[in-house]
């Protein structure tokens, strides 16, 4: 554990978090939440949980934002609220 | 009131009850955390007890996988069965055979990748990307015991290949390599596999999922590596199961049910 990593990771963790909930284009969020899946990835190799970061950046990371795009591709793009 | 106040002080106070909790953890790597120690006057070290015994008895080096696999074989089972359901679910509410989706027409864009000149560098880089995806994936599948990887990974790297072939291409292309009859079909044999291994020991009168009684089927000397080699058996059935249902679920989700078109 390098303790200044692992506090970089977590202000653009936070800083990721806050905007892809923020952002009002649904595109721009779901891509956002895909960098969060990147950096929470990053986080648990550092920590040694290197099968949990694999399934990670292929699970949370790769396909769920693929999924996000494919359903919001089939809705109206831009947010109300 | 506005609802979003109502949602931010729900957010905060629950964001505060888990700081709370956190507090009560031990630290990282703790020696006297409950997971390292083990109860007093009781049981030894789980962690120990793993790290020292799990190489002799499976001949695993890596420990997750022996772990996820052997020892709590059951839970990895219905973790497959769950994601099984899960791409049933989504079938079951999107997937319309026969059935007009009068609202939305689907945006008929053929765009595919095979024999349209028009898109021959989208097409070409597809095609040389989609191997090295599944070979690797199937590298993750099978060193999994001695690397990290298995099944869920693998599977889910397998799914995303086929994806990404309909992603450049549109719908009809990947469904063309795997279509849809063939995909359920892999899907209900993952966990058909996953089972068999469960039940041929029972066959041989031992407990479900104990592995070690296949030493006479696998022709494997001693238990442990009938142990091992059940495990890579396993993580395919796992594979098999993951790979059609990531698969399902983004075909579903991207032509609303109807299999055709493009995103």
């Amino acid at each position: 554990m390098i303790l200044s990593f692992d506090i970089i990771i977590l202000i653009f963790l936070i800083v990721a978090a806050v905007i892809s909930l923020n952002v009002k284009d649904l595109l721009s969020s779901a891509m956002i939440y895909g960098i969060y899946g990147f950096l929470i990835c990053l986080l648990w190799a550092e920590m040694g949980a290197v099968d949990v970061a694999f399934t990670e950046a292929t699970v949370g990371a790769g396909v769920s934002t693929v999924l996000f795009i494919a359903t919001i591709l089939n809705t109206r793009r831009k947010s109300s609220d | 009131m506005n609802p979003k106040i109502f949602a931010s002080i729900a957010v905060v106070i629950t964001g505060l009850v888990l700081l709370y909790g956190v507090s009560d953890f031990p630290t990282f790597g703790d020696p006297r955390s409950p997971a390292n120690s083990g109860v007093e006057g009781g049981a030894p070290s789980t962690s120990l007890y793993y790290i020292n015994e799990s190489y002799s008895a499976t001949k695993v080096p890596n420990l997750v996988t022996s772990v996820l696999a052997d020892y709590r074989s059951y839970d990895t089972m219905f973790e497959t069965v769950v994601v099984f359901a899960a791409g049933m679910a989504i079938f079951a509410i999107l997937r319309c055979v026969g059935k007009d989706d009068g609202a939305v027409v689907a945006p008929q864009r053929k765009s595919s990748i095979d024999g349209d000149h028009n898109r021959i560098i989208v097409g070409m880089t597809c095609r040389l990307a989609v191997p090295v995806v599944q070979i690797f994936a199937l590298y993750v599948i099978a060193h999994g015991h001695y690397s990290p990887g298995g099944g869920f990974q693998g599977g889910v790297m397998l799914g995303a290949s086929f994806i990404l072939i309909a992603l450049a291409g549109n719908l009809e292309d990947a469904l063309s390599r795997l279509s849809e009859r063939s995909y359920m079909a892999l899907a209900a044999l993952g966990i058909l596999i996953y089972a068999g291994f469960g039940v041929l020991p029972q066959v041989l009168g031992k407990n479900f999922l104990d592995y070690g009684a296949l030493q006479k089927i696998l022709l494997t000397d001693g238990p442990e590596m009938a142990r091992s080699h059940s495990m890579l058996g396993v993580e395919i059935g796992v594979a098999l199961t993951v790979m059609s249902i990531m698969f399902a679920i983004f075909a579903n989700l991207s032509s609303r049910g109807t299999l055709k078109g493009g995103l």
